[in-house]
């Protein structure tokens, strides 16, 4: 009878002290800073600039360091990227780019092509919004006109390639147009 | 190209930051108060007395011995009726936004920040969404009693919003059995829910039905003891005379004014929670077992209707508890016989009275929306109760309960004077305020335990 009588007043103690704590915990989560990122457009910095420094976004490359070796495309297991080369023709001991292109649509972002690069032309950015319309406008070309082609970048001993930092010349051409309008360095719109 | 409809509420927000902001000022005081002076001018007048006397002063019309008198009266109600069904729903649409954002917060989120500004007009963009939706009815429901049920549930809300009074004057009747009246009318709300839960004919709804049935039935009786508690102290049944018997300050008010009271008013709470269906007591709708109970069929402006009842139903909860217990409209510093010195003997009152009138209002709206929030808060942290933990709560804690403070109050009523009503008045308070700051430091000591964690109320 004693141990009822006890077990009953018992429960509501433990009614009132169990409330005070969860009402005290809750209400002071009320009142602290919600964690949530309110992306895309409320946020203090863009998003892409938050992400570690080794964040394996979009590739980006650097023309101006690239050495023309294509290590990279062999390197890529599925075939993302496509490299062409040519003879200058005014100068035939020059070696041109005339295209260099990343199906981004496809790519997986292993980082197998930018472990071979000599120079670091290619390069994992910390970019990751490319939305289009149409996947086929995912393929970037860094080569954007094959009648202005790039030439082979030679290396300079003992000397590190000026390479651009990395993400700003993708920001760059991201910038530049908005996805609704079609960046100068993307194919034609396939027609429908 | 982009196809904008140019009603994404977003892209018009964001081109138009001065309209959202005017549209959610609109929406979130313009509205109210708008439906607050519309009450304040028109459920004064509402007696066939004063209408006669207007109609006599300024049409010359003898509206007493027309033969239309009552078609005016009727046309009078049913503007009442108009003010006061607005209003339920625009505060059950508000008190979803509120309860979204409170409970996102509580969370470490932020709930609903888009439509208008601070995502205000959320509630007006779900009301709009239910009721472009469609209204189903299951092949095998029984169809007269699945249209028929939310209508139930919708008037267990509005009947008790006749003896709710809102300030002083500000009621639309002062019925002299209101207490009684509140506890008959707002039973309706369930025989909605049973009415759903058997037309539905589906097991969850039907379970939901039956839940609701019996939580609603038990907890009936610990509210009406732990209410007679204040009807006790106030010598009358009548809302206002409850109201009128308290007094603006916090050791006027019943709650405070003996320590019976003070259990009984968290009695009334508890067991109104449980008849509103509000967490931890939603049984009748427990997602996790039920799917959605008792309006699991239900869709469109049908399920419209029975979420704006859950909802509304809080400011019916709230306020009577604040009537019952925590001085109603009353105004600290002014008395009766300010409102009778304001009123004067003229057809029309003095702008005075209509100011004090609205304080009156004010008062009434703060404490209501403040229990509101504990409502909210409360659903927020605890979790829902098994059926057995309910149905012995009530029956094993409540109802002995209640009867004790109902038997103590009577007792306290006979021999305690005056003077010791006083004194316990300002006791009780002094240990409220006691209790509140004990738990402002608590909460605040939960804030500082955790490294990096401070008091920050922004990111919204």
């Amino acid at each position: 009878m004693a141990q009822g009588i006890r077990a009953y007043f018992g429960h509501i103690t433990d009614v009132v002290t169990t409330f005070w704590e969860g009402l005290s915990v809750t209400l002071s989560y009320m009142l602290r800073r919600p964690i949530t990122v309110q992306y895309p457009d409320r946020v203090e910095k863009r998003v892409a600039d938050t992400l570690p420094p080794r964040y394996r976004g979009i590739l980006e490359v650097d023309t101006a360091v690239c050495t023309g070796c294509m290590a990279c495309e062999r390197a890529c297991p599925i075939g993302v990227i496509k490299i062409s080369t040519d003879k200058d023709p005014g100068n035939p001991k020059q070696r041109v780019i005339t295209q260099f292109d990343i199906d981004v649509g496809k790519c997986m972002f292993c980082g197998l092509c930018v472990e071979p690069c000599p120079t670091g032309a290619i390069a994992h950015t910390r970019e990751f919004e490319a939305t289009r319309k149409h996947v086929d406008s995912l393929v970037f070309r860094w080569v954007p006109d094959p009648a202005k082609p790039v030439p082979f970048y030679r290396p300079v001993k003992g000397q590190d390639a000026p390479r651009a930092p990395v993400g700003e010349i993708l920001r760059r051409c991201l910038a530049a147009a908005s996805w609704i309008e079609r960046p100068s360095f993307l194919p034609e719109e396939r027609k429908p | 190209m982009r196809i904008t409809l140019g009603l994404d509420s977003t892209s018009l927000s964001r081109r138009y930051p001065r309209l959202a902001i005017l549209a959610t000022l609109f929406m979130a005081f313009g509205l109210p108060l708008g439906l607050y002076v519309a009450a304040l001018a028109v459920f004064p007048l509402n007696t066939p007395e004063r209408l006669d006397a207007m109609a006599e002063q300024w049409l010359g019309y003898d509206l007493a011995g027309s033969p239309y008198r009552y078609i005016v009266y009727t046309a009078f109600l049913l503007l009442v009726a108009f003010i006061a069904v607005n209003y339920t729903a625009v505060f059950g649409g508000v008190s979803t936004w509120v309860e979204r954002r409170v409970a996102g917060r509580m969370q470490s989120r932020i709930g609903p920040n888009r439509p208008g500004a601070a995502g205000f007009l959320s509630w007006v963009a779900d009301a709009v969404k239910m009721i472009l939706k469609e209204d189903t009815i299951p092949a095998e429901a029984d169809h007269l009693l699945f249209r028929a049920a939310p209508y139930f549930s919708m008037v267990g809300l509005l009947l008790p919003f006749v003896v709710l009074p809102f300030g002083e004057a500000t009621v639309v009747t002062d019925m002299n059995v209101g207490v009684f009246y509140v506890a008959a009318a707002s039973a309706f709300v369930v025989v909605g829910i049973l009415v759903s839960g058997w037309a539905s004919n589906s097991k969850w709804a039907l379970f939901g039905g039956i839940r609701g049935a019996a939580q609603v039935m038990s907890y009936e009786i610990p509210a009406g003891i732990a209410m007679m508690v204040p009807v006790l102290m106030a010598g009358t049944l009548s809302m206002q005379g409850i109201v009128r018997a308290q007094g603006g300050w916090p050791w006027q008010w019943f709650v405070f004014q003996n320590p019976a009271a003070f259990v009984a008013f968290f009695i009334a709470v508890t067991a109104s929670l449980a008849e509103g269906n509000r967490t931890p007591f939603d049984l009748p709708e427990a997602e996790s077992e039920l799917v959605a109970g008792y309006h699991a069929e239900y869709s469109g402006f049908r399920l419209a209707i029975f979420l704006m009842v859950e909802w509304a139903n809080m400011w019916i909860m709230a306020g009577l508890a604040v009537t019952l217990f925590l001085g109603g409209w009353q105004v600290p510093g002014y008395g009766a016989e300010d409102y009778a010195r304001l009123l004067g003997t003229g057809l029309l009152p003095a702008p005075g009275w209509f100011g004090l009138q609205l304080l009156s209002m004010l008062m009434f709206v703060v404490k209501t929306w403040a229990l509101v929030f504990v409502f909210i808060w409360l659903r927020w942290t605890l979790p829902r109760v098994r059926v057995d933990q309910m149905m012995s709560l009530c029956w094993k804690y409540l109802v002995p309960g209640a009867f004790l403070c109902f038997v103590v109050t009577l007792v306290w009523q006979l021999l305690v004077p005056p003077a010791g009503v006083a004194f316990t008045g300002y006791a009780l308070t002094a240990l409220a305020l006691f209790v509140l700051a004990k738990f402002a430091v608590a909460t605040r000591r939960n804030i500082s335990k955790v490294a990096g964690h401070r008091v920050d109320l922004g990111n919204w």
